[in-house]
């Protein structure tokens, strides 16, 4: 057995234990914390897969901003936890649903041991119409260019998920701010840290931002980062969560999709196409729509993260 | 077997510890959290295609790995509505409960 399998059997072992654990452990908080990990040691697997892209993606978001967001619900739903927990299905039910469960799962094994060979891909015509897009970084050509279309539609899902989670908000609140108020604690910790990581959370996150053109990274992947460093701030409570009725934010909110979809119209009588960048105008465009893109996410994901307006728009 | 089918094997895992989470769990959270289960083996499942397509010096197929991206912070967009909506049903309900309150006959009969 070579030392790559073994390294690759193992993290296969751990992922799977620990997704077991967050479906089997009795508290909820440990559950999520372990999804929490769980998200870490799924971008460990993206680095084994070749897929850096995917697992900066994974570790921030699926790691990191889910995990955020689970633990805040675990904890307001703490109250009336044993009463839910107690609502188990009987041992018939869970007979079924692992009968259910090992079905789909060895189909999908079987399907994953008679993959076709040899492996259709892409790779080929990525790296034939790669130079037109001035990008070094097959990843972002996809999104950028190739796809731009789902990276388009996806920023306008983000903000209709926003919408959404706005719309919960009681009446009276509408307009507030999102989320209880954070207490600072001048000597704590936590406020320690949202005044130390912020600065440099925002240059790395630049510096992810940037070289996205050419190597792993990009404005998911920064936005993220930014959107982590508002969220601490406001966690720590040195900063409050502004109400969801201010201009500013409704600006940034939809500016990364505008600047798309206009850079997108502005195609049709340029370049002939919906989206096709003119010609040697490509990296260009496509490093605006990344910096407008980068700033929607961020505001986005930490709105997302903080809910629905709970309080007035007084602080 | 190469590593790719093991991960391979590890999502359609996934896939399936997921679904019993699903069902078993009473609780809406652990709910959403085995649905996030789901989801991570099935791009999991991607990953691996995309790695098979591995050519011209790409570590793997770009097209199913920029997907991939594009899914994750789609996944977590819906994540952050599921959470919103249970918290709400703990406000107006008094608790994150799916069992309906009354347990009596069809009321849809009247």
């Amino acid at each position: 057995m070579n030392m790559a399998l073994l390294v690759d059997g193992s993290l296969v072992v751990l992922i799977l234990a620990v997704a077991i654990w967050t479906i089997a452990v009795r508290d909820s908080f440990a559950a999520v914390v372990g999804y929490a990990i769980y998200g870490l040691m799924l971008a460990l697997a993206w680095v084994r897969l070749a897929a850096i892209d995917a697992a900066l993606t994974e570790a921030a978001i699926g790691g990191g901003l889910t995990g955020v967001l689970l633990i805040r619900a675990a904890v307001r739903l703490r109250p009336t936890e044993s009463v839910v927990a107690g609502e188990m299905p009987g041992r018939f039910v869970k007979a079924l649903a692992a009968v259910l469960a090992g079905t789909v799962s060895a189909a999908l094994a079987v399907v994953v041991l008679s993959l076709p060979v040899p492996a259709p891909t892409l790779a080929p015509q990525v790296a034939e119409h790669i130079a037109s897009t001035g990008l070094g970084n097959a990843v972002t050509a996809v999104l950028l260019s190739f796809r731009a279309t789902d990276t388009l539609l996806e920023a306008v899902v983000l903000v209709f998920a926003l919408i959404a989670v706005w719309s919960l908000a009681p009446d009276h609140f509408w307009g507030g701010r999102p989320g209880l108020r954070y207490d600072l604690e001048a000597n704590g910790m936590l406020a320690y840290l949202a005044r130390l990581l912020p600065p440099l959370g925002i240059i790395v996150a630049i510096y992810v931002f940037w070289v996205g053109a050419d190597l792993p990274g990009g404005k998911f992947q920064a936005g993220t980062l930014l959107a982590a460093m508002w969220l601490l701030t406001i966690m720590a409570g040195l900063n409050d969560a502004p109400p969801v009725s201010r201009g500013w934010l409704r600006v940034a909110l939809v500016a990364g999709s505008m600047v798309f979809l206009a850079i997108g119209f502005a195609g049709v009588p340029l370049a002939g196409a919906f989206l096709a960048y003119p010609e040697g105008y490509a990296k260009p465009l496509i490093l605006i729509i990344e910096a407008a893109s980068m700033l929607s996410i961020a505001v986005t994901l930490a709105l997302l993260v903080l809910g629905p307006p709970e309080r007035g728009a007084q602080p | 077997m190469n590593g790719a089918a093991l991960f391979g094997l590890c999502g359609a895992a996934l896939v399936g510890i997921g679904i019993y989470g699903l069902i078993v769990n009473p609780q809406p959270l652990r709910k959403i959290l085995s649905f996030n289960l789901i989801g991570s083996g099935v791009f999991l499942l991607f990953g691996v295609v995309a790695r098979r397509g591995a050519a011209l010096g790409m570590g793997g197929d770009p097209v199913p790995q920029a997907l991939v991206i594009t899914g994750i912070v789609v996944a977590f967009s819906a994540t952050a509505l599921a959470v919103a909506l249970l918290l709400r049903l703990q406000e107006t309900g008094g608790s994150a409960t799916l069992v309906p309150p009354e347990s009596a006959g069809p009321s849809d009969a009247s």
